[in-house]
């Protein structure tokens, strides 16, 4: 834990393991006769048991939301900008939980535990879960947990699907949904580039039809493509260039290359990589597939593709949030194009439709879909600011 | 309170529903919320404000009014309030149009640059007025679609467009029986209650 953080930040954390004895009847017919769910907590629970904060991981997330392992760790959890004494989500104010969802690869029940009726690992015959799966047993952590009626739920973009799931089938749990970077749905095209990822992992000689693990192997260059794919949907055409230098290149001046997005001084002429940008998703593909799980991957594309609150509700998701009874905040990034700005509006749009309480931000941001992962000063201050006035309304409402 | 919310703010009723279209930092509608118990929500664009309104836990929604109010519901609103916000909108008569669709009743303040002063500069001076009301220069204001008095009563005859009350208030807000004799050239701020005719 690097020195300085050590008064900004959570400062040193453990993860728990919870293990419910009771049985979840999933969304596929299928049954998880009990199952493992990995948390971390920050903060304190008040005596009220009001001032609880749920966060929902996006994709490729899970319970290590914010702080560090240990005192040699130099990367902290995945929010640690936004989660900790001070901060948007005030660990002063609240008593934060995140947890790793089922099916997920970092500790709770997934493809890489062993199911107990074979001892085996269960690989691909882990159930594929849906989102209000993973907000049904959520609930059961809740209870666990002693936590009545979350102060908020929190979440971008798969998260965010996970927070409008609360507020849909659960709306006695919750005072404040934040749906951060998300969709009502998935688009015909976010599905397409899920399909691209998936069918590059199955289709991986190392995949095994998923049971690599047991062939000690794992399917490396079908999840490092899926994760290229995936992260060139998660940034945005400025924010590449802002990284990789395209758009300074300068034709004119250079005597031997195209710029400083090159990376090295000279053209290969073959099918080397000569960009940065290539090296940089090369990179990202590479550490990705060494620390996550190919099966986990197809089953948390399968989540997002199977989202869709309003099936119930002949479709009409303004009827679907009619149910709801807690207010909502919604923030969209400008440059996001994986869940862009629009579909937000749509949330809101059905929102206001449904009469709920609703405030919406659209933040102009160069980031793209990443933007929800970072720390930009307008949402971050306006997090804060929504998640305080939620705090005072609980020492309102407590006397 | 400013003033001219002093005034209309008689116009709401407790309980009602209360679209504040160009909320500013929200404080007439944590106001109402508090006063009037209303539900309530604001648009707003600009980025202090929408924090400032989140912060006062005042519902608000990042949305330009020049793109209409499609997202809104007909009949969704008890009243539709729009506070010196008219001049600066790019089709005012449009969005009175979809302000009476989405409320039934409407208030709406604007600056008269019909008040003598105005009338003044541009008489003696000859020069745009600038004022406590109007504070920019010609090329740099927000301020697109100045209106007299007797320009919004004409706008409102010809869209069908009922007037409930008028009232005009001077930079003191005080309405004076002159005012109410020579509202075009006394006032400067015009309020209206409207609603469909």
């Amino acid at each position: 834990m690097p020195e300085e953080r050590k008064t900004d930040s959570v400062g040193l954390v453990s993860s728990k393991c919870i293990h419910f004895d009771e049985a979840l009847n999933l969304r596929s017919g299928k049954t998880l006769s009990g199952f493992d769910l990995m948390i971390e907590t920050y903060g304190k629970l008040n005596q009220d048991r009001t001032n609880a904060i749920l966060i929902c991981h996006a994709l490729s997330g899970d319970h290590h939301a914010a702080g560090f392992h240990s005192e040699s760790d130099t990367k902290p959890g995945w929010w640690d900008h936004c989660i900790g004494p001070g901060k948007a989500i005030d660990t002063n104010l609240f008593f934060v939980v995140a947890l790793n969802n089922l099916g997920g690869c970092a500790g709770s029940s997934g493809p890489t535990s062993l199911n107990p009726e074979t001892g085996k690992i269960y690989g691909p015959d882990f159930p594929v879960v849906t989102v209000r799966d993973w907000v049904k047993s959520q609930v059961m952590l809740s209870d666990h947990l002693g936590i009545e009626q979350w102060a908020a739920v929190v979440g971008g973009s798969l998260g965010g699907m996970q927070v409008l799931r609360w507020a849909i089938s659960f709306p006695e749990r919750l005072r404040h949904a934040v749906c951060i970077a998300a969709a009502p749905k998935l688009s015909a095209q976010n599905i397409a580039f899920n399909e691209v990822a998936r069918h590059s992992i199955i289709n991986d000689p190392n995949f095994c039809n998923g049971h690599y693990l047991e062939a000690n192997t794992y399917p490396k260059l079908g999840l490092m493509l899926a994760r290229m794919v995936g992260h060139i949907t998660y940034l945005s055409d400025s924010a590449m260039r802002e990284k990789f230098g395209r758009a300074d290149t300068n034709l004119e001046s250079s005597t031997s290359n195209f710029g400083r997005d090159m990376r090295s001084g000279k053209l290969s002429f073959g099918f080397n990589v000569d960009f940065q940008v290539e090296s940089y998703l090369h990179y990202q593909g590479e550490r990705f597939s060494e620390n996550f799980d190919a099966n986990t991957y197809l089953l948390m594309t399968k989540a997002l593709d199977y989202f869709d609150p309003s099936v119930d509700f002949d479709g009409n998701f303004s009827a679907a949030l009619k149910q709801a009874n807690c207010k909502f905040l919604v923030i969209s990034f400008s440059t996001d194009w994986r869940f862009p700005p629009e579909r937000s509006r749509e949330i809101v749009t059905d929102l206001l439709k449904a009469g709920k309480e609703v405030s919406y931000l659209e933040v102009e941001a160069d980031q793209g879909h990443d933007a929800f992962l970072l720390p930009i000063p307008r949402y971050v201050n306006a997090l804060k600011a929504y998640l305080k006035r939620a705090h005072t309304e609980i020492v309102e409402h407590a006397t | 309170m400013r003033p001219d919310l002093e005034i209309i703010q008689r116009w709401i009723e407790p309980g009602s529903r209360v679209l504040d279209l160009g909320c500013g930092d929200g404080s007439l509608l944590t106001y109402l919320n508090a006063a009037k118990k209303v539900s309530s929500i604001g648009l707003e664009i600009d980025a202090d404000n929408i924090e400032q309104c989140i912060a006062g836990g005042v519902n608000v929604i990042e949305q330009n009014m020049d793109e209409g109010l499609s997202n809104f519901q007909s009949n969704s609103f008890d009243t539709v309030l729009l506070t010196q916000t008219l001049q600066a909108l790019s089709k005012p008569h449009d969005l009175l149009d979809e302000m009476l669709r989405v409320g039934q009743y409407g208030i709406v303040t604007f600056p008269n640059f019909g008040n003598w002063k105005s009338r003044l500069d541009l008489a003696l001076k000859g020069r745009m007025p600038v004022s406590k009301f109007i504070p920019h220069q010609w090329y740099e204001t927000p301020n697109i679609h100045f209106c007299t008095v007797k320009d919004f009563d004409a706008l409102c005859h010809e869209s069908q467009i009922k007037i409930l009350t008028r009232t005009v208030v001077d930079s003191r807000h005080q309405g004076s029986w002159a005012m109410k004799a020579w509202p075009n050239f006394l006032g400067e701020i015009a309020i209206y209650h409207i609603t469909r005719k």
